[in-house]
C-alpha cells in the first residue's frame, strides 16, 4: 500500500521526452503550471488536458503508473473538493441539514479537482522522465544566474537531488519497519486518534534513526570521493542544447500562445 | 501438525503483462518442534515466503494453514497468529525504539494485552535466554554493540513466547564470533523449549551444523526439501543456483574422485573426520 507512492520516482524507458535537456523539461513544467492558472474554462482545460495527454503518450510512461502516484494525494483532492462544494456562496442546489451545495460550489470543486490532478501529473512527469542526476544538473544550470546574489545554487540543487533519491528508500524502510513492528503485535490501523498517534512512535523513531544513519553514510562516501561543493567542479557531460531541445521549446511556447488565445477569445464559463 | 503451506504463489503486478512470481506454487508442512533451515540466493523468495507464514503478506494463490485453520478465513484472528508465529526480520536491531532495552523487549508482550508485570517477567526471561548481561537491561539500546543490539531485538520477539520462531538471516553483518554466539543461543533455545524454529540463511555452513531439515528456494520455487545430508549430495545443482554445500562436502567429493571410499553425505567437520579415520584404518 505504502509502496504505491510514486512521487519523485524515475521511470526508466527510452523516449523523446526522456532524452530532452532537463532545462527544457523544467521550463515545460513551469509553462504548463502557468497555463493552468491562466483562467477557468472548458476549452482551456480541454486544451491543457490534451497537451498533457500528448506529452504522456510521447514519454512512454504507462498511464497506470502515473495514476498510481495520484492515490497518495486523494485525501488532498477530496479535502479541497469538499470545502469548495459546501463553502461557496451562490444559487442553492441542495440543502442537507445545515449544509448547502451551490451550483457555483459544484463548478469550483470540479475545476479545482481537475486542476490539481493536472498539476500533480504534470509535475510528476518531470521526475518520471528525468534522472535525479540530470535534474540537478538542469536546476543548477537554469538557476545559475542566482550565483551573483551569492546563493549556493549548486549545494541547493544537490540537496534536492539527494532528497529525491531518498524518497523511495525511506518508503521502503517504512514498509519494513511497519511489518517488523506488526510482527511484534503493533497495531497501526485501529484505535482513536491518540492511540494511533502513540502507535506511530515505534515506527517513527527507527525511521529517523535509519534516515540519519543513511545520511551519515552518504556524507562519508561523498567525503571519501573528495566532494567539496560546487566551486571548481567540472562536468563530465556538460549540458548542451540539441536540435530536439529547440523544437521542444518551440512546441512549449506555441502551447502557451494557444492557451492565451483560448483564454482571451473563447467565452469564460 | 503446525504450519501447512498449500500451493502458495505470490505474484507482483498481476494482470499488467509483466507479472513476476515472487513465489510459485510452494507447498510444505512443518511439524511441531522442527528445526528447519531455509536457504536460497538473494531474491530467491525466502524472505517473502516467511512473511506469508504469519500473515504479513497475503498469498495471491493458495492458502496457509496454522494448526489446521485457514489463516485467510475472514473470521481468523491474525493478531493471535502473530502471537504464535514470531518473526525476526533481517537486521532486527533497526526496529529498536525505546529509551531502555528492557522497555523495548516489553513492547511485544504489552501489545498482546498482558499486564505490566507479566510483560516484565517475560522480558526478563527472554533477555536471559539470549544471554544479555543484567547490568545492561536499563541502558539505551543504541549504546550497545551490533551483536548485542541484535540479541535484544530477538529477545523482543521471544518475549511474546511464540510456538514457531522464524529468523531471517539472524547472522547477517556480524563477525564470526557474534555469528556463532547467536546461532548457539538459537540452538540452545530449540533444545530447551522445543519450539519450532525456521532459520533463514544463505550460508549452508551456518545452517548445516544445527538444523534437521533444509528447504532450498530458487526463483520463488522450492527446489529441495530434505535432510541436510540428502540436500548436500546435490552440491553440483546447488552451485548452479548460486549456493554452495559446506566445504567438507567438497573435500569428500575430492577424496572419492581420488579413490578413497568415503561417503558423500556428511555435513560437519567432526563427521567428516570420523568417516575419513574409518576408511584410513
Amino acid at each position: 500500500m505504502i509502496r504505491d507512492i510514486t512521487i519523485g520516482q524515475y521511470y526508466q524507458t527510452d523516449s523523446v521526452i526522456h532524452k530532452l535537456d532537463p532545462r527544457v523539461k523544467l521550463a515545460g513544467t513551469v509553462i504548463f503550471l502557468i497555463s493552468l492558472f491562466l483562467g477557468r474554462s472548458i476549452p482551456l482545460y480541454a486544451a491543457g488536458g490534451l497537451f498533457l495527454a500528448a506529452v504522456i503518450k510521447t514519454s512512454k510512461v504507462p498511464f497506470r503508473f502515473i495514476v498510481k502516484g495520484l492515490k497518495a494525494v486523494v485525501f488532498v483532492l477530496v479535502f479541497s473538493a469538499v470545502f469548495n462544494l459546501f463553502l461557496t456562496q451562490g444559487t442553492v442546489l441542495v440543502r442537507i441539514w445545515k449544509l448547502t451545495i451551490t451550483w457555483e460550489g459544484l463548478v469550483t470543486a470540479l475545476y479545482m479537482v481537475i486542476r490539481l490532478m493536472m498539476l500533480i501529473i504534470g509535475s510528476s512527469l518531470l521526475t518520471l522522465t528525468t534522472t535525479p542526476n540530470n535534474l540537478t544538473d538542469g536546476l543548477e544550470k537554469a538557476l545559475g544566474f542566482l550565483k551573483i546574489f551569492r546563493l549556493p545554487v549548486h549545494e541547493v540543487a544537490m540537496m534536492m537531488a539527494i532528497a529525491l533519491r531518498f524518497i523511495p528508500l525511506l518508503i521502503e524502510e517504512t514498509d519494513k519497519i511497519m511489518k517488523a513492528q506488526t510482527a511484534r503485535g503493533a497495531d497501526f490501523e485501529h484505535g482513536n486518534l491518540i492511540q494511533k498517534a502513540k502507535a506511530m512512535v515505534p515506527l517513527l523513531v527507527p525511521l529517523f534513526i535509519s534516515a540519519f544513519r543513511r545520511a551519515n553514510d552518504l556524507a562519508m562516501a561523498m567525503e571519501a570521493r573528495c566532494y567539496r561543493g560546487g566551486t571548481g567542479r567540472t562536468k563530465m557531460k556538460p549540458l548542451k542544447y540539441k536540435k530536439q531541445d529547440l523544437i521542444a521549446y518551440l512546441v512549449l511556447f506555441g502551447y502557451l500562445a494557444v492557451m492565451i488565445v483560448i483564454r482571451n477569445v473563447l467565452p469564460v464559463f | 501438525m503446525s504450519i501447512i503451506a498449500d500451493k502458495i504463489s505470490h505474484i507482483y503486478d498481476r494482470g499488467s503483462g509483466n507479472e513476476t512470481y515472487a513465489l510459485k506454487n510452494v507447498s510444505f508442512a512443518i511439524e511441531d518442534g522442527e528445526f528447519i533451515g531455509l536457504i536460497g540466493h538473494t531474491g530467491s523468495g525466502k524472505s517473502t515466503l516467511i512473511q506469508h507464514l504469519n500473515g504479513l503478506v497475503r498469498a495471491t494463490e493458495g492458502t496457509v494453514y496454522y494448526n489446521g485453520q485457514d489463516i485467510y478465513d475472514p473470521e481468523y484472528n491474525m493478531k493471535e497468529l502473530r502471537r504464535h508465529v514470531g518473526l525476526v526480520f533481517q537486521y532486527p536491531e533497526h526496529q529498536l525504539f525505546e529509551t531502555e532495552i528492557f522497555k523495548d523487549v516489553c513492547f511485544g508482550p504489552l501489545n498482546l494485552g498482558l499486564s505490566e508485570k507479566d510483560a516484565q517477567f517475560r522480558a526478563f526471561d527472554a533477555l536471559r535466554q539470549v544471554g544479555l548481561e543484567e547490568n545492561l537491561y536499563y541502558q539505551s539500546p543504541f549504546d550497545l554493540s551490533g551483536g548485542q543490539k541484535r540479541r535484544v531485538a530477538i529477545a523482543g520477539v521471544l518475549a511474546m513466547k511464540p510456538d514457531v520462531l522464524i529468523l531471517d538471516e539472524p547472522t547477517a553483518g556480524l563477525d564470526p564470533k557474534g555469528r556463532d554466539e547467536i546461532l548457539d543461543y538459537i540452538a540452545k533455545l530449540h533444545e530447551e523449549t522445543g519450539i519450532t524454529i525456521i532459520l533463514v540463511s544463505h550460508s549452508m555452513e551456518d545452517v548445516a551444523k544445527y538444523v534437521s531439515r533444509i528447504m532450498v528456494m530458487n526463483r520463488g520455487e522450492l527446489l529441495y526439501d530434505d535432510t541436510p545430508k540428502n540436500v548436500f549430495t546435490h552440491y553440483q545443482e546447488l552451485e548452479e543456483v548460486g549456493l554452495a554445500a559446506p566445504q567438507v562436502t567438497y573435500l569428500m567429493a575430492e577424496l572419492r574422485k581420488r579413490g578413497v571410499n568415503v561417503p558423500l553425505n556428511v555435513t560437519t567437520v567432526e563427521e567428516a573426520a570420523k568417516e575419513i579415520l574409518k576408511v584410513m584404518k
